[in-house]
């Protein structure tokens, strides 16, 4: 559904960030993508809808490859959710900003009002549609910028930092929520208990490379892997 | 991410002998320029060019870039257009001349000299600016401010708008990019919703921008009180000019006040 081939990114400023990223996804799979600060997870997230395109390499999404003719299609797929919900959240109400995704592809009101029920009863947030993100919790912030994405009825998630900063039990309602959810994702994080239980497969990125890309359970018992590159046992 | 900042940031970092004066003394006779080119009368072009040798000549001593300076200060220009209505307004000999209808419309030579000479004038009074803000860093300009006896709110309003200016640019980015990343199409299905509610949406973003530059203005605020801020700006004192910098700056604004006399007096 998803395949990266050969993917290499630099910085306007010349500064390498992607290199010779390949990599495959299949529909409703969900993945992890591990790695420090800087090693590039953002960025690939970047690059599955195009808002960054690769010096060298190609993104690949249902067939559809990214590039100027598809762009726009390209962006119906692949839900790009922020890792800052403010950045996410640009509309005075919860409503405005779900609506923004299927407005724009040019629905017709009546599935436009549907789209946004369902998204917003699926991340567990209905009945807040004329709240105003900025009065809400950094839980439900985040609830609302998932549902931004999926009222676009995407194929693959691209979440960036889903549970960061979170508490125990908004964090606890993510995991359950993107457990729940019947897509493909790529998840990038830091949360190893969260890995564990969401995602069985495991991506791990240093210094814009692929490094690792296995089952979890393996990954995560490779002790040695896991201290190469900084990261914590759940 | 990072052009925009560079757009607003236009501190050049190089070693000259104009780089380590004083700012209070690069602010004045900066002024001083200014105000001297301002006061040029029209068709002044022996002082002009005195002026511009002047400016030219110290962008060069600061190794800033003569083709840069003269570059960034283009986009200003388009402000300098206003004048285009000199052409028309002032009496003088007629060069050319449309009939509309019952109105006649005529260019003059004296319209020519004044419209021309508002065009240098600002050319050149941006590039003194620009000289100033590359070889000044933003917060000497603004200690000099304050030196210089401005109204201390009014200082501490051009540092926070500096301060807090990139990170709303920084915020609208990537405001611009969530909106982006969910601006999609269904093949066979013409997209972008109408104009008025692109308009609309353009228009609520802007709200927000604000609402969150409120928000983020109070948690600053706060910020400031709980380190004891009491609604006074103080500042460390600082040392007196120097009778050498005094005397500079003081020649300088001599001698451009001579050359607008001097035009006056010749032109």
């Amino acid at each position: 559904m998803l395949t990266v081939q050969r993917l290499s990114y630099r910085y306007p400023d010349g500064t390498p960030a992607l290199h010779d990223i390949n990599l495959q996804i299949a529909a409703g799979e969900k993945v992890a993508l591990l790695g420090p600060n800087g090693a590039g997870k953002s960025t690939l997230l970047l690059h599955l809808n195009g808002v960054l395109r690769g010096q060298d390499g190609s993104v690949v999404i249902d067939g559809l490859t990214v590039n100027d003719q598809h762009i726009r299609t390209v962006r119906a797929r692949v839900g790009m959710v922020f890792q800052d919900p403010d950045d996410q959240l640009f509309s005075p109400t919860v409503f405005d900003d779900v609506a923004f995704g299927p407005i724009h592809m040019g629905l017709q009101r009546a599935e436009v009002e549907a789209r946004v029920e369902r998204a917003l009863a699926q991340v567990g947030m209905a009945g807040n549609e004329q709240r105003m993100p900025h009065h809400m919790s950094l839980g439900q912030r985040k609830r609302v910028a998932i549902a931004t994405v999926l009222s676009m009825s995407p194929t693959l998630l691209a979440l960036d930092e889903p549970s960061a900063g979170l508490d125990p039990r908004a964090r606890r309602g993510l995991i359950e929520l993107l457990q729940e959810l019947p897509l493909a994702m790529l998840v990038s994080t830091h949360d190893m208990r969260m890995v564990a239980e969401v995602f069985p497969r495991t991506i791990v990125l240093s210094q814009g490379r692929i490094v690792a890309d296995a089952a979890t359970t393996t990954l995560l018992a490779d002790v040695d892997l896991l201290e190469r590159y900084g990261l914590e046992r759940p | 991410m990072a052009t925009p900042h560079l757009l607003l940031d236009r501190y050049i970092d190089a070693e000259s002998p104009l780089h380590a004066q004083d700012a209070r003394v690069k602010l004045l006779l900066t002024l001083a320029l200014v105000v001297a080119l301002a006061l040029l009368p029209a068709g002044a072009w022996v002082a002009l060019l005195v002026f511009a040798l002047i400016i030219w000549t110290a962008v060069y001593q600061a190794h800033i870039g003569l083709l840069r300076t003269m570059r960034r200060s283009l986009v200003a220009l388009p402000f300098a257009l206003v004048a285009v209505t000199l052409l028309i307004t002032r009496p003088g000999e007629l060069l050319l001349s449309w009939s509309f209808g019952p109105w006649r419309l005529a260019i003059t030579d004296a319209g020519v000299t004044a419209f021309l000479s508002v065009l240098v004038k600002s050319w050149l009074s941006v590039q003194a600016m620009l000289l100033l803000m590359s070889i000044t860093h933003f917060a000497d300009l603004l200690r000099a401010l304050r030196q210089l006896r401005l109204p201390p709110v009014l200082v501490a309003i051009l540092g926070f708008a500096y301060r807090y200016l990139f990170i709303m640019t920084d915020e609208a980015q990537r405001m611009l990019r969530a909106r982006e990343c969910r601006s999609a199409a269904l093949p066979g299905q013409p997209a972008g919703g109408s104009i008025t509610w692109r308009a609309a949406v353009v228009g609520r973003m802007v709200g927000t921008l604000f609402i969150r530059a409120y928000e983020r203005s109070e948690r600053v605020y706060v910020a400031m009180l709980s380190r004891g801020f009491n609604g006074n700006l103080v500042s460390l004192d600082e040392r007196p000019l120097s009778p050498n910098e005094r005397g500079f700056t003081l020649l300088g604004t001599a001698a451009a006040a001579a050359v607008v006399w001097a035009s006056y007096l010749f032109g």
